[in-house]
């Protein structure tokens, strides 16, 4: 599975960490439905390391979209829901 | 769904809403590569930006800096000639300031971090852009339009993401540093205006005014001390102590020297 964290760029993840990402998925989705922002902070921090550790970042000549984007590493909730009401991508890049 | 799912559909989206736009697909590459161009000037641009904002943070912490260091002397100054009251207000001063420094001081590091981070997302996409140049050329001189069609459509997602990913880092960074601007445009106006050193007393720098009248009272005073000391040893041997008028002077005049010409010892 690709994984892309929020400005470190993409990583190739195996099956084992690929489930346990999965996991950690669940406590930060948990987290920011909650408001929780220490519970959030915790499970985000859990799941960049993971990646970062276990993943193989993707050579720059490859060109592949994620499975799953994980938010900058030190993003707050409200960057996260900003985000995914509409993207704050501030900056569209594939906007005319 | 999940969050990081759903960041990841959000970003897919928006690369096919513009791939759908595309009538030629080669067309599509080279809109593509014009694009990620103007990114890296951005995120290069976005670099300095904060690298000037860090730049005047220090600036001012340097200024702040002197600032305490000037309430400190004052503190000392002020306790050393008894005035207790000078130097419990040049110490509220000095904490006034202290916390302005700490306060730019964990600016200073965020700033810092945002630059190293923005630097790296720089050569990250710069290395990604190079890779996809060569893709381009190399699509479009073996396919046909056709055939071409899949390749486009995965270069171009693939490097839409990244885009994006760039994009929110220099949105991100320019947040920062407006918020730091629009702090470190007042504190410059503060320190211009020497209000800071106003929170604490009247007028600019009243500590500083007290100590230099009382410094020059305490000038005098000595003077006066030291003149009724050097009368009342001489009072005895006014006459040889006559000569250079220093009491030291004439400390050092053996007793057995001393007066002949009584003079009403």
């Amino acid at each position: 599975m690709i994984v892309r964290i929020l400005g470190e760029g993409q990583f190739r993840l195996d099956d084992d960490s690929s489930a346990k990402l999965t996991v950690l998925d669940k406590d930060v989705d948990a987290a920011v439905h909650a408001g929780d922002e220490a519970v959030f902070k915790m499970a985000l921090g859990a799941a960049v390391k993971l990646v970062r550790e276990t993943g193989a970042p993707v050579p720059d000549d490859e060109f592949v979209t994620a499975d799953y984007i994980l938010p900058f590493s030190d993003a707050t909730i409200d960057e996260v829901r900003k985000l995914l009401t509409d993207g704050t991508i501030h900056s569209d890049p594939t906007a005319p | 769904m999940s969050v990081m799912k759903r960041v990841s559909l959000i970003f897919r989206a928006k690369a096919d809403k513009a791939l759908d736009r595309m009538e030629d697909p080669r067309e599509t590459l080279d809109y593509s590569y014009k694009q990620q161009v103007e990114m890296l000037t951005r995120v290069r641009r976005g670099v300095a930006d904060v690298a000037t904002s860090r730049k005047r943070v220090e600036l001012q912490m340097t200024s702040l800096q002197k600032e305490i260091t000037k309430r400190t002397t004052q503190a000392k100054t002020a306790l050393e000639q008894g005035r207790e009251d000078l130097a419990r207000a040049a110490l509220q001063a000095r904490g006034q300031l202290e916390q302005q420094y700490d306060d730019l001081q964990g600016q200073y590091t965020q700033l810092q971090d945002q630059e190293e981070k923005l630097t790296l997302a720089s050569q990250r996409l710069d290395a990604k852009v190079q890779a996809f140049r060569t893709r381009k050329e190399t699509i479009k001189a073996t396919y046909t339009a056709a055939e071409a069609q899949t390749r486009i459509n995965e270069a171009f997602s693939g490097i839409s993401e990244d885009m994006g990913d760039v994009g929110l880092a220099i949105q991100r960074a320019e947040d920062k540093t407006a918020q730091m601007q629009a702090r470190a445009g007042a504190i410059d106006e503060l320190l211009a205006s020497g209000a800071l050193e106003d929170h604490v007393g009247g007028g600019s720098d009243y500590i500083q005014a007290e100590l230099d009248k009382l410094g020059a009272t305490v000038g005098v005073d000595d003077q006066l001390e030291a003149m009724k000391r050097e009368i009342a040893n001489n009072a005895p041997k006014q006459l040889e102590a006559n000569g250079d008028g220093s009491a030291a002077t004439s400390a050092d005049v053996p007793a057995a020297q001393q007066p002949q010409a009584g003079d009403g010892a």
